[in-house]
């Protein structure tokens, strides 16, 4: 099992949503979360007084999906959240060790 | 005379409203999300404190002309506890309060999210009694040897002495004693919230109508009282209408050439600018006048507020940049723009001709020396309560009270309870409803 975590543009949430329901994902959390890379936030002015706001709000979808999908979940969300400027985000992938539901005590595969 | 009457209760409401909400609404907006409970709290008790010294022997200190002395106050007793004030003086008395409280309250933008709620509550019934009840005899009381109004002849229609140059050079004096917030110049402060400051901005324009126009004198000299009442608050309001719109253009032009972008701060700030820099000049200008007088103050403020930065004075919400300099901007150009009403027009109008009306630089010098005055008086005295508080009860709360906001620590209370959602960037109702 992989767990793949996105970082990307609020506004982009619904086209990822759509995107990862047309592929069959289920379920997901999704979190507001803030930061920079590479784009080093931005300047707002207020009475004359420049300020580096160096945190942009993102968010951060987290999707716990079978080894096999796991690329082409990565594919879906790239194609969806990219508008080909700075600061559309990261996507990664890392392993799982066991995943449980809560309600019926399923396992790995099943609890997916 | 009835009108009369009844316009100025409607007046004293409008002045009542820019203390609260207006004036608590916009610099509320202004200050970081953790102390804006404390910024706009500081408006509503110092409403409640200044109205009650007010009352009590403030009228009397201002208008009773009687004992003290007439240079510069009144004595409290005269009329303390309105003793002796007939029901007729009563709407002029509850008019004249909400400018008191009015300008103490305006002194609290200067020291945002750093001050102990009690030592505010100290400093306004202080400042009230030794500042503004003084400055407001030498300049509105204008009795027999008022210092400003009578002895220096320095005109001013609605206080940009007595309210404007008085509340920025106390917020000066204070920032001063005090000091900058932590962090200052260095932790991005921007406003948390600037929609509550431009509906704050927007109210106090409306509520400053009342304030200028309902600062007019009968005067028999004019003619009959229904003309001047017409005449005079119809050419009062136009002068506070244009002067704002002239002062936000101004403010907007300013601020898009050094800071590249027009910002509704600065429509917001340019509003103030031009209603602080008229209210002095607006019975003794004619429309051209007051519109060059908000265009210059709504330019200059717009530079001014940035000294703070150079200087490296906190002072947090710019009540030096725009009330003391707007003050000082419309107090001296009436030396400029200065023109009598003429015979027949039913307005007052300048008590002297201006330096372009043919009128040379009298009443150019009696305007500036009428700003040193209030600027000398209102910094002295503010200096020594200021000090006074220092070193007794103490200014600032703690560090860590400070970091963690002022809000909690002073009034166990909290502005927002916000839940964290997706709404803005989440899925739900944003299609096929």
């Amino acid at each position: 099992m992989k767990l793949v975590t996105a970082v990307i543009k609020p506004h982009k949430w619904e086209d990822v949503r759509e995107a990862l329901e047309t592929f069959g994902v289920t379920g997901m959390t999704v979190s507001e979360v803030s930061g920079y890379g590479r784009q080093k936030g931005h300047t707002e002015v207020y009475r004359g007084a420049e300020y580096d706001i160096a945190l942009v709000p993102k968010l951060r979808v987290e999707i716990a999906v079978g080894d096999a999908d796991a690329t082409a979940v990565v594919d879906a969300i790239v194609t969806s959240a990219a508008s080909g400027r700075i600061g559309d985000g990261k996507v990664w992938v890392t392993p799982v060790e066991s995943v449980t539901r809560v309600r019926t005590g399923d396992k790995d595969e099943a609890a997916l | 005379m009835d009108g009369y009457n009844a316009f100025m209760l409607v007046a004293t409401l409008l002045v009542l409203m820019m203390t609260v909400p207006a004036l608590a609404l916009f610099y509320g907006g202004m200050t970081r999300s953790k102390s804006v409970l404390n910024m706009m709290f500081m408006s509503y008790v110092t409403i409640a404190i200044v109205g009650v010294l007010w009352v009590l022997y403030g009228y009397s200190m201002v208008f009773s002309g009687e004992g003290g002395i007439d240079t510069f106050f009144n004595s409290p007793f005269s009329n303390f506890a309105l003793d002796g004030v007939g029901y007729d003086s009563y709407t002029f008395m509850m008019f004249q309060l909400t400018f008191a409280a009015i300008t103490t309250a305006l002194i609290s933008g200067a020291i945002a999210d750093r001050v102990k709620f009690a030592a505010w509550v100290v400093f306004v019934p202080l400042w009230a009694t030794l500042a503004y009840f003084p400055m407001a005899h030498m300049v509105f009381g204008c009795t027999e040897d008022a210092l400003i109004c009578t002895t220096i002849g320095a005109q001013d229609y609605a206080g940009g002495t007595a309210v404007h140059i008085n509340a920025g050079v106390a917020a000066l004096v204070l920032v001063m004693v005090i000091g900058p917030r932590l962090g200052f110049g260095r932790e991005p402060m921007r406003p948390h919230n600037l929609p509550l400051t431009m509906i704050g901005a927007a109210l106090l324009w409306v509520g400053w109508y009342g304030f200028n126009v309902g600062s007019l004198i009968i005067d028999d000299s004019v003619g009959d009282i229904s003309t001047q009442f017409l005449n005079e608050t119809g050419l009062t309001f136009s002068n506070t209408t244009i002067a704002t719109m002239t002062a936000i253009l101004g403010w907007l032009t300013v601020e898009k050439l050094l800071h590249g972008k027009a910002t509704t701060l600065g429509a917001a700030s340019g509003i103030v600018a031009g209603l602080v820099a008229i209210t002095p000049a607006v019975g003794a200008v004619n429309v051209f006048g007051a519109s060059i007088i908000g265009l210059v103050a709504g330019a200059i403020c717009a530079w001014a507020v940035g000294l703070k930065y150079k200087l490296k004075y906190d002072d947090s919400l710019d009540v030096v940049g725009v009330h003391l300099v707007g003050g000082i901007i419309g107090t001296v150009m009436i030396g400029l723009f200065s023109k009598p009403g003429e015979e027949g027009s039913g307005v007052v109008g300048g008590l002297a001709e201006g330096l372009f009306y043919g009128g040379g630089v009298g009443s150019l010098v009696d305007q500036v020396l009428g700003v040193l005055v209030a600027i000398a008086y209102s910094g002295i005295v503010t200096l020594v309560i200021a000090l006074a508080i220092k070193y007794t009860i103490g200014w600032r709360v703690s560090e860590e009270a400070e970091v963690e906001g002022i809000d909690y620590d002073q009034h166990g209370e909290s502005a927002y309870d916000l839940h964290t959602s997706l709404s803005s960037g989440g899925s739900g109702l944003s299609k096929g409803v």
